[in-house]
């Protein structure tokens, strides 16, 4: 199947390194009688520059031209980076600095690059040859050669012999990587839950809602019909260390509405005031902010992946990817007029995980 | 015709005790009185105006209203199906609305469009009398909030806060829902950002001043400003529309390269 008389043996030869086709199922290794024939090198053909030697001496010229280039370039470089230094408030300057070293590193590569292609192709000699692929297969006594050192080397050193050494060799190798599971997991929270501290915010009976970035607590009556407002919770601008973590998770944004735009289901009808709701920042999908508020129709835009809550209905998902609506923080006002949180979230903020419910 | 020029002719020769630069120093003479009376004049009205919007502005702003806008928003301004109510939207918002060009609106479209201003600045100063006048609403700000001299790094991070996840950290602009966009704040002028902010044009929500202080909001104006007239430290800013922009500009021309590059290396040399 595999060959044919004359010239079965070449063919197969070439394209599989002298493994025996004759003993191969069927169907592996068809080589068939009409199979196109090498057709060979086509004939050489003669560069310019091997033909006319002004053609060489401008190639060659070109060549040592584009190294030299290279070498203007490098020194560009560095005379750019003294010339044109960055200077502190400027950014302009940044720039400059910046485009000129760029300007001298790229003419330094580009010009070496493209000067040994050219030298490459123009000039070095280019005729045509073919290596064959050497079979891979190693010769017998070779073969035989290795397995005979694998056993030395077995018997020698007793691997296989002293099962003690080996087993406890083993076991000293599987128990090495510990000690970097329990390094990087110190790196993680240790004395909380991981899954609680995702479940809880700072927010709590009682904490006053305050401007971001200034902290300034709000009044119900500061919440002006149309506005919008980007809300943390007092205090959290005092925190010194994990600001950022809390921050990330207790953002909230602040809108008014008309009354009757709203639409609130019973159990929550006592999470708003006047209008007045606040929902989480963080979105329900992967967790970037949500912050793009039109005023009319009462939507909030993703950003990131164009998912689309109803604020007017429990800011339910109405386009996009997310799967949840934003959770709702209860807000009231206390007796200074302030808004305050009820209590914290009902429900983890921001994206899915595991162990949510 | 020949014969009027010939008798004005003879008149310069009959007078022409003169000399020519005489003539030229009396015109010039002429040109400065009349020049200083009037800009005396302009400036004793325009000190006039600014004492208040007189009874007549606002009357005239009334015509002009009931001429150009009355059809969607009403002949009393309380709107119509067409158009919302005017009434308590103050001087700022007509300022910004008029005087950016996207009222009186070209057509019914997700949101008003800028377009070249259909009316003058005192036509504009008048209609937004005249509906200042029916409410007290946001007033035109002062000139010392609009100066752009306050601090843009407390700009920034305001705008960064409050503005940029819609109008785009550099205020490049950015798309909101069905066709609705926030358009790009390069070239704005300081008064139409601070208008803006205080009245929430369209879909943009109110920036009040218990959320955003007035000299807040000059700090994001000088931001904006900052921006606007400083270079980009890296160069080709694309738009600064991030990687949309940037991927586009490496695609056709980072790859192109690539492939000319790839191309040119493994043809044969002749």
């Amino acid at each position: 199947m595999a060959s044919d008389e004359t010239s079965g043996k070449d063919l197969t030869a070439t394209d599989s390194a002298g493994v025996d086709h004759g003993s191969a199922a069927a169907g592996i290794a068809v080589v068939s009688r009409d199979a196109v024939a090498n057709p060979g090198f086509p004939p050489h053909r003669p560069r310019i520059t091997d033909l006319d030697p002004r053609a060489e001496k401008r190639a060659e010229r070109t060549v040592y031209t584009l190294f030299y280039l290279s070498i203007v370039g490098s020194i560009f470089a560095i005379a750019a980076y003294m010339i044109f230094p960055i200077v502190p408030e400027d950014p302009g300057s940044v720039r400059l600095n910046n485009m000129f070293i760029g300007i001298g590193l790229a003419l330094a590569l580009l010009a070496l690059g493209i000067g040994a292609v050219h030298w490459g192709k123009a000039l070095m000699h280019d005729e045509e040859g073919v290596d064959e692929r050497h079979p891979v297969r190693g010769t017998d006594e070779t073969r035989a050669r290795a397995v005979e050192i694998f056993q030395e080397a077995n018997t020698e050193s007793g691997f296989g012999r002293r099962t003690m050494i080996r087993n406890s060799l083993i076991g000293a190798l599987v128990v090495f990587p510990l000690p970097a599971v329990v390094l990087f997991r110190g790196l993680a929270p240790q004395d909380q839950d991981p899954v609680a501290l995702l479940k809880q915010t700072m927010w709590e009976k009682g904490t006053r809602l305050a401007l971001d970035p200034s902290g300034v607590p709000i009044k119900a009556s500061d919440v002006t019909l149309g506005s919008s407002f980007a809300v943390i919770p007092e205090g959290l601008m005092d925190l010194g260390h994990g600001l950022l973590e809390e921050k990330a998770k207790a953002v909230v944004i602040l809108v008014r509405m008309k009354p009757e735009d709203l639409i609130e289901t019973p159990e929550r009808a006592s999470w708003s005031y006047d209008g007045i709701v606040a929902y989480s920042k963080i979105c329900t999908h992967v967790g970037c902010p949500v912050g793009l508020y039109e005023q009319q129709t009462h939507h909030l835009l993703c950003p990131c992946h164009q998912s689309q809550f109803d604020v007017a209905d429990s800011a339910k998902v109405i386009f996009g990817p997310a799967k949840r609506a934003l959770p709702q923080l209860p807000i009231a006002v206390d007796a200074d007029g302030y808004l305050i949180a009820q209590s914290d979230f009902l429900e983890p903020v921001g994206p899915s995980f595991w162990e949510r419910q | 015709m020949p014969r009027t020029q010939k008798p004005t002719n003879g008149t310069s020769r009959r007078s022409g005790r003169r000399s020519p630069l005489a003539s030229v120093a009396l015109i010039a003479i002429g040109l400065l009185f009349t020049g200083g009376a009037y800009a005396a004049f302009s400036t004793s009205t325009a000190s006039a105006a600014t004492e208040s919007a007189s009874a007549q502005t606002v009357a005239e702003g009334e015509k002009l209203f009931a001429a150009n806008c009355a059809t969607c928003h009403g002949l009393s301004a309380d709107g119509t199906s067409a158009g919302p109510s005017l009434i308590g939207v103050g001087a700022a918002s007509v300022d910004f609305q008029v005087g950016t060009g996207r009222m009186p609106m070209q057509m019914n479209g997700p949101q008003a469009e800028v377009k070249p201003v259909q009316f003058t600045e005192e036509q504009t100063a008048a209609l937004a009398a005249y509906v200042a006048s029916l409410a007290p609403g946001p007033a035109i700000p002062a000139a010392e909030l609009l100066d752009a001299q306050g601090d843009a790094a407390a700009g920034a991070e305001l705008f960064r806060i409050n503005c940029a996840m819609c109008h785009n950290v550099a205020g490049a602009g950015g798309a909101l829902t069905e066709g609705k966009y926030a358009p790009a704040l390069d070239g704005v002028t300081p008064q139409h950002i601070y208008e803006a902010m205080i009245t929430g044009p369209q879909n943009m929500p109110v920036f009040n001043d218990m959320n955003i202080s007035p000299e807040d909001k000059r700090d994001i104006i000088t931001y904006l400003k900052y921006v606007e007239n400083n270079p980009s430290p890296g160069g080709f800013a694309l738009g600064s529309l991030g990687p949309v922009s940037e991927g586009l500009f490496l695609w056709i021309f980072g790859l192109g390269a690539i492939v000319a590059l790839t191309v040119w290396i493994t043809a044969k040399s002749n």
